[in-house]
């Protein structure tokens, strides 16, 4: 495993919003094909090491690094960090009215392709990539029209978080629970879509809460992240221990690793 | 191309021009003998004359209207021409590759010719545009379904009676102090006449260019639409760059009559200033239509450019069951103050009105929307429905509405909504994170916020208008 170059290389993150410091010193390394779960208790800070790597501003690095391809992420600007091939699925996805989903997707498209030296995507090429997407998230075609998560159900925006990133095809997909909301139906689609893109150079960092998902989605590793930092990683079989156990056993760790430092 | 562009200036020598053109610009300055002068090159009748020094002489009595939420210092009359050619040739471009590429890209997307963008572009046809400042083509095409499209002054010439009938009987000489100047100077324009029952062939457009340092621009448009016709008309406006400001007061009058229905879609790039509000337009338009019996008229605006507008297209909805619309996108930035909106004044019965208005305003700008609601005490079951949204960028810029209602039938329903956003910083990181730059996220959001007026523009003009939002927000994005 050590003579494969890894995809996403995280070291002694320390991070913070508004100057209070949410990742307290994290470490993580992903090789190409791997599926990570992390998981959690609420305010961890999952979503903002999701934030952090994306490069939302606002989100400070107060110190340690992190490589993408080993190219310095820290360094790039936040439609850089797409374009080199960061997927960002949002926990609470944002509306942009009058903006339609095909309209979106499209320009998302062409701008990474633009950055990849390729030509813009044709409108018939795309729309029928687009109803093909739309199809395996299960989303009726006529969501294509609509503003971007105008008036989308909670489980509507999930499963169109989705859709964008089968059609941007990205490196590294960090999904923050994109499986919360969601009824059965909806989280074995939403399983299922994302089995169907694991692939060689394709890594997924999948947050979730809930042991279901990675029923479906066999995880390589799982992660528990606490207070801003990685406090155990292990194999699948962490995950339905975690759903046994919750997490209070493991959240003195942190507080007996800050004693020693 | 040399063929139309020899007949246009031979048009100019008829008006009196003389080959030194820069000898046919007026010193600054105004009196009744600017406003004879002017009447004399366009061998104008007589009651023309008289009608322009009676809106003159009323203007001399009338105040410079101070309510409108825009500042600026004040416009000193008589430090501007009153007639333009070209000083110098100059300061001009000699030929097309001298010209903004940025500009000509605009005109080529608007679909003008290029003998259109030379003339616009201000390349050796300059005097005659900006005196005439009318392109009309496929005239033959129109005069065949009847459509009478032409230059106001070449009107006078020929349908004397009908510019005299209509001519002030939307907008009266004194309805206020910048259509009183215009109805005391104005150079030139748009006419059209659409006879009964007949459905215009095409749309009709005019492109505005004020092109000379210190002059005003004064143009006045009138489009009648005889029964049950149908018109659509565009119109597109820019400048230059320059540091002085200059001053558009032009005077727009449409007449619906029954069954009738007149489209009029405007895009208006003038010149805006720079950052710190240097230079700019100062576009004070009075536009007013008259619908009679089950006529409609529709005003669509995209307003980009101008340092200061003062601009509210009106509707009388005078006959029965008659129809005003108002679909407006007013995008500031920079130091621009925009003072727009509308007045429907429903008089008869089962009048509708709709009026929806967009306010985006970015840096340091401030946007207003001014509307007035009238219903007077016959309209009977008369309905309005008004949506204002304003959409902020960065903070601090400024937005405001000030909505009029007069009811004086209380059958009458009136309808109010307003909305403020902000383009939010979530917005933005969500299309920045599925890899768009920073600019073209502010122009998609603002482009989705203003999706219920463009779907009102004819479709070349709506993908136009979009790109001009683009070009127009450039750089506002911190
Ligand atoms: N803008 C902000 N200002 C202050 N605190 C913030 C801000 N954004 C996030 N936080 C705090 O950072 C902490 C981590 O938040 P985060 O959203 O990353 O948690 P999470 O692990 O994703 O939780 P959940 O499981 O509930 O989604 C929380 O305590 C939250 O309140
Ligand atoms: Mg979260």
């Amino acid at each position: 495993m050590s003579n494969t170059k890894s995809l996403l290389t995280i070291k002694d993150l320390h991070a913070s919003v508004e100057e209070k410091q949410i990742i307290k010193g994290l470490d993580l390394d992903i090789k190409p094909g791997e599926v990570h779960a992390i998981m959690g208790p609420n305010g961890a800070g999952k979503s903002t090491l999701g934030y952090v790597l994306s490069g939302r501003d606002g989100y400070t690095v107060d110190s340690g690094s992190v490589t993408l391809d080993g190219e310095d992420l820290l360094e790039m600007e936040t439609e850089d960090r797409a374009r080199a091939g960061l997927f960002l699925a949002f926990q609470y996805p944002v509306e942009i009215p009058g903006v339609s989903n095909l309209e979106f997707l499209k320009a998302s498209v062409d701008a990474q392709r633009q950055a990849r030296g390729e030509d813009a995507i044709t409108s018939a090429d795309f729309l029928k990539e687009a109803k093909a997407a739309c199809k395996q998230v299960n989303l009726p075609v006529a969501f294509l029209k609509r503003g971007v998560n105008e008036g989308f159900s909670g489980g509507e925006k999930k499963r169109n978080e989705l859709m964008q990133m089968l059609l941007l095809k990205p490196k590294l997909c960090i999904l923050d629970e994109t499986d919360s909301g969601l009824d059965i139906d909806a989280l074995q689609v939403v399983a299922e879509g994302v089995n169907s893109q694991r692939s060689a150079d394709r890594s997924f960092i999948v947050v979730t809460h809930y042991q279901r998902l990675l029923d479906y989605i066999k995880p390589d590793f799982v992660h528990v992240l606490s207070d801003g930092k990685i406090v155990k990683s292990g194999d699948a079989s962490l995950a339905l221990e975690l759903e046994a156990q919750g997490y209070a056993w493991l959240q003195k760790e942190p507080a007996e690793d800050e004693l020693e430092g | 191309m040399t063929e139309q562009i020899d007949k246009a200036l031979a048009r100019e020598y008829e008006a009196g021009f003389v080959s030194d053109v820069e000898s046919e610009t007026f010193e600054p300055g105004l009196d009744e003998n600017v406003i004879r002068r002017i009447s004399e090159m366009k061998g104008e009748p007589e009651w023309m004359l008289e009608w322009r020094l009676s809106a003159f002489r009323e203007w001399l009595e009338m105040e410079e209207p101070e309510w409108a939420l825009v500042d600026y210092p004040k416009i000193d009359f008589q430090s501007i021409s009153y007639y333009s050619a070209p000083k110098s040739m100059k300061d001009k471009p000699k030929s097309l590759d001298e010209v903004d590429p940025e500009l000509l890209r605009t005109y080529e997307k608007l679909g003008i010719p290029l003998i259109e963008q030379q003339m616009l572009a201000g390349i050796a046809v300059d005097a005659v545009f900006d005196s005439v400042s009318v392109v009309t083509t496929f005239r033959e095409k129109l005069e065949e379904a009847g459509v009478i499209f032409c230059p106001i002054s070449e009107a006078l010439h020929k349908y004397p009676d009908l510019v005299k009938k209509y001519i002030g009987s939307v907008v009266p000489k004194k309805d206020n102090y910048y259509a009183a100047l215009n109805c005391a100077v104005f150079t030139d324009g748009s006419f059209v006449y659409i006879p009964k029952g007949t459905r215009c062939p095409m749309e009709l457009s005019t492109y505005f260019r004020i092109n000379e340092q210190n002059t005003g621009q004064f143009e006045r448009t009138l489009i009648i639409a005889d029964e049950g016709s149908h018109v659509s008309y565009l119109e597109g406006c820019t400048a230059p760059q320059r540091d002085e400001n200059q001053l558009h007061a032009a005077v727009v009058e449409l007449v619906a009559m029954d069954n009738a229905e007149i489209k009029y879609s405007t895009v208006q790039n003038w010149y805006p200033g720079d950052e710190n509000g240097k230079g700019g337009i100062y576009n004070f338009v009075t536009k007013r239509g008259i619908c009679h019996t089950n006529a409609k008229i529709s005003w669509t605006q995209v307003e980009t450019g101008s340092s200061v507008t003062w601009k509210y297209p009106s509707c009388i909805l005078k006959g029965d069951n008659s129809v005003g619309e108002f679909y407006s996108v007013a995008l500031t930035r920079g130091r621009q103050q925009a003072d727009t909106g509308t007045k429907m004044i429903h008089i008869g019965k089962n009048t509708k009105s709709t009026i929806i208005s967009k306010g985006i305003s970015a840096g340091r700008s401030n946007n207003s929307y001014r509307g007035l609601v009238r219903m007077n005490p016959g309209a009977e079951g008369a309905r309005n429905f008004t949506q204002c949204d304003s959409l902020l960028i960065g903070d601090q810029c400024g937005a405001h509405t000030f909505p009029y209602v007069e009811s004086r039938n209380p059958s009458a329903i009136i309808e109010h909504e307003a909305t403020t956003s902000k383009v939010s910083d979530e917005q933005m990181f969500l299309c920045r994170q599925r890899g768009l730059d920073p600019e073209k996220a502010v122009s998609m959001i603002v482009n989705g916020f203003c999706k219920e007026v463009f779907k009102e523009l004819p479709m070349e003009f709506a993908v136009e208008a979009g790109k001009l939002l683009e070009i127009s927000l450039e750089g506002s994005v911190g």
